[in-house]
């Protein structure tokens, strides 16, 4: 390809004209090897540069980092954003900290930007990587060539905000699965991941299960891409057939892995409630946790094909029936753009070139007037406000009262129920006596109790609380003109104030 | 711009039946005042304030009607243009005077001074170019939509980038499917494929004080869509996805009368000859092989 005949003639679209054959297939299959192993090289890379950091780095190991990065960077990957810089850097610093946890939490910091920035490679014009391999062509010319990669990319989101997104390339090499599938891997992984619940072998199970959680966020990211595209060019897709198809399909596959990963779930929830092992217990607990995300992706997935359709009709409306313009222009993308851009970009250039001299349009040139210049230099800045404009007076409106219960009746309660912690009694009696001194107030009574069967031990814990009240159903049903149920036994709980926070300041 | 002198002595015609009663013509065909030559001058001067609009000054929407009713003043303007190395490409109402440099003119816009790096680096020296063409291919998918004048594109900054970026997706799958090895040879960028320098350039990117990357696609893309937008070519209309802007008339022109076809001359003297019967390419290809739904963009739902 590099004899200057071959570029004479350029097919004009997607250079789609006879190819001579490729050369040994082993050879590909080392293009395609060679090209993995580059992917791997800026994490090899970052430790064999840490000594080149200004200060004590070494003790770091950085490439678990960076593989912890591109794992948080990957699962927090949304359909419309991606992760965000600094939260990632949040997130880093805890297993940067376990490295080395004499160190300051700056360092840390330091180093979990570090790695994150070199990932994305930000020193770069491309913010890419670059690996050169060599290949021999069919003629039997060994040639270099370049290979251009990202692990972390940045994209634009919402508001001008930067996201940071995994590549495929990161993507592949993290799971280790290099060219396959993606249908057959997420469907291998499931089916793994079940055997191995049954046979209860949670730790592999985990493992499985993560897999197949990166397999989802890497289909969502491919949905993503296909719907954007489809968006974009209404009379680039079939309505008629291929889409409508295509999101049944899609649907009919969430419906589907929806079911599986439901029923997986109900399998792991009872692995959970029935293992004894606190081990197995708390992985089951975090496999309950990976499988719900997956649940919750495949859930975003199903509302953005049901979105596909309106959004497709609304497009047909504004684009199809238009009347038919007189004269036909020029089509800009398949005439100019498209048979551009497969063109050798010496000869591209001057397309681009021969567009921008005649499509920029004027410039006025600028002269510049010494008196306007003398004005501009001395007059003098304007002074800014420090305080900003004047805040306006709030206009109050004081909202009515509408609670159930009075401040006295509540008071009139807490006081009925302040009982002393040897002597508990029955709700009927506390109902009987709230009965006398006010009608209203049995009410209040009996939610007190009520909510007493369920006591807040937790709060009272933490807030150091040493009395709480608390109720007992014994089975004696309640006898009472205006309320059913239980005849609650209520009683106060004398609480260890003193020995609870000691617990705390152990557990702190 | 041939069919000039008819298309005025034409309009003048009926300016002279309408308003003959109560005005006598204006002197067509006689000599040329100072004044006249002034008025012209004036006129251009307009043209040359392209974000000027005429329904906003009186003075220039007066001169916009001289110029179509009056054929001598036409002609007068014309030459003023000209001599500035200006190419009328309409004088209507709605576009305005509107008018666009020559080659060498005073007033053409340089690649070297549009942006700086380009001047050194030959893929930043193309991307500033694709990204004005892939504005010009975004606000305008259809050739009906270039040649209906009442047409009014809508494009936004991202929207941009992604849609070249799908293209250059494309060809790369293609590439792939048909076992191509598209990596550049070392020793020679030049014949590296135009889509691989643009696929490769990253799309944003953070920077210390916020603002967007400017070596980044979408920084490239923000600075001709800015620069379009000072030459009264778009129109600002929100802040979402990037900067969202609509076509004016005076683009419509430039790029259908200009830029466009020496773009395609440029094109065809490289030997490519793309066809088109009119209609938009942006349809699938009649054998199925959806180009939307490529392998790996497509769905892989077939369990």
């Amino acid at each position: 390809m590099t004899s200057p005949a071959s570029t004479d003639f350029v097919p004009p679209q997607f250079s789609a004209g006879p190819r001579p054959a490729q050369g040994p297939a082993a050879d590909e299959g080392l293009a395609r090897r060679l090209r993995a192993l580059a992917c791997t090289a800026p994490l090899h890379d970052l430790d064999v540069r840490k000594a080149n950091l200004a200060g004590e780095y070494s003790v770091y190991s950085m490439a678990e980092v960076a593989l912890a990065a591109i794992d948080l960077v990957t699962l927090t990957m949304d359909f419309d954003t991606g992760a965000d810089h600094d939260q990632i850097v949040a997130r880093l610093m805890p297993r940067v900290a376990a490295q080395t946890s004499h160190r300051p939490a700056a360092e840390h910091e330091r180093v979990a930007r570090w790695v994150l920035e070199n990932l994305i490679n930000v020193g770069s014009v491309d913010r890419g990587f670059r690996a050169v391999y060599g290949t021999f062509g069919p003629d039997g010319v060994y040639t270099r060539r370049d290979y251009d990669f990202k692990l972390i990319e940045e994209v634009p989101g919402y508001g001008g905000a930067v996201y940071l997104r995994t590549t495929d390339e990161a993507v592949n090499v993290l799971v280790g699965a290099l060219d396959t599938d993606v249908t057959s891997a997420q469907i291998a992984a499931e089916v793994k991941l079940e055997v191995l619940i049954s046979r209860g072998r949670l730790a592999d199970a985990q493992l499985a299960a993560e897999q197949a959680r990166y397999r989802t966020v890497q289909y969502a990211e491919t949905l993503r891409r296909t719907l954007e595209a489809t968006r974009r060019n209404v009379r680039a897709v079939d309505w008629l057939e291929t889409v409508p198809d295509m999101i049944a399909e899609a649907l009919d596959h969430v419906a589907d892995r929806y079911r599986h990963e439901n029923a997986i779930l109900m399998n792991i929830r009872k692995a959970r409630d029935e293992a004894t092992d606190p081990e197995h217990k708390r992985r089951a607990a975090e496999l309950v946790d990976i499988v719900k995300d997956c649940i919750r992706r495949h859930t975003q997935l199903q509302s953005r094909l049901l979105e596909a359709g309106p959004l497709f009709r609304a497009e047909q409306d504004r684009q199809a029936f238009a009347p038919p313009a007189a004269r036909a222009g020029l089509d800009l993308y398949g005439q100019l753009l498209a048979p551009l851009l497969p063109l050798p970009v010496e000869q591209a250039t001057r397309v681009t070139e021969a567009y921008f001299a005649r499509g920029a349009g004027l410039r006025t040139p600028a002269s510049v007037r010494l008196g306007d210049l003398v004005d501009l230099l001395l007059t003098p800045p304007v002074e800014r406000e420090h305080l900003g404009a004047e805040m306006p007076e709030p206009d109050l409106i004081a909202t009515p009262d509408d609670s159930r219960f009075s401040e006295e009746q509540l008071a009139g309660a807490m006081e009925l129920l302040d009982l002393e912690h040897d002597a508990p009694r029955r709700l009927s009696g506390l109902l009987a006596e709230a009965r006398k001194r006010d009608p209203e107030l049995p009410y209040l009574v009996a939610l007190l109790a009520v909510h007493a069967a369920s006591p807040p031990v937790g709060t009272a814990y933490r807030q150091g609380e040493q009395r709480l009240l608390f109720a007992v159903d014994d089975g004696t049903e309640l006898d009472d003109p205006e309320f059913g149920g239980a005849d609650l036994i209520v009683g106060t709980a004398l609480l260890d104030a003193a020995g609870m926070a000691a617990d705390r300041k152990d557990s702190a | 711009m041939s069919d000039h002198p008819s298309h005025t002595a034409e309009r003048s015609d009926a300016w002279r039946e309408a308003d003959a009663p109560e005005a006598a013509p204006p002197a067509t065909g006689g000599a040329v005042t100072p004044a006249d030559a002034a008025d012209a001058a004036r006129l251009v001067s307009f043209g040359l304030q392209p974000k000027l609009l005429p329904a906003r000054d009186a003075e220039y929407t007066d001169l916009l009607r001289r110029y179509r009713e009056d054929g001598a003043f036409a002609r007068l303007a014309d030459a003023v243009a000209t001599g500035l190395g200006l190419v009328v490409l309409e004088v209507s109402p709605r576009a305005g005077m509107a008018v666009t440099a020559g080659e060498d003119s005073v007033f053409a816009v340089r690649m070297s001074d549009y942006a700086r790096r380009a001047a050194a680096d030959s893929a930043d020296r193309f991307l500033h170019g694709l990204a004005h063409l892939a504005v010009a291919a975004l606000a305008f998918p259809r050739p009906e939509d270039l040649a209906d004048d009442g047409y009014i594109g809508r494009i936004t900054v991202n929207g941009v980038d992604a849609f070249v970026r799908q293209a250059c997706r494309r060809l790369e799958e293609r590439a792939e499917q048909q076992g191509e090895n598209t990596d550049p040879a070392s020793d020679a960028p030049g014949l590296e494929a135009a889509w691989r320098i643009y696929a490769r350039r990253s799309a944003t990117g953070a920077t210390k004080d916020a603002r967007r990357l400017a070596g980044s696609t979408t920084g490239i893309i923000g600075k001709a869509v800015g620069f379009l937008a000072d030459s009264g070519f778009l129109q600002r209309t929100g802040d979402d996805a990037g900067g969202s802007y609509r076509t004016t008339a005076r683009y419509q022109l430039q790029v259908r009368d200009m830029a466009g076809g020496a773009a395609m001359a440029e094109l065809l003297d490289l030997g490519v000859v793309p066809v088109s019967d009119g209609s938009a390419t942006l349809l699938p290809p009649p054998e199925g092989d959806d180009l939307e739904l490529a392998p790996g963009a497509g769905l892989p739902f077939h369990t």
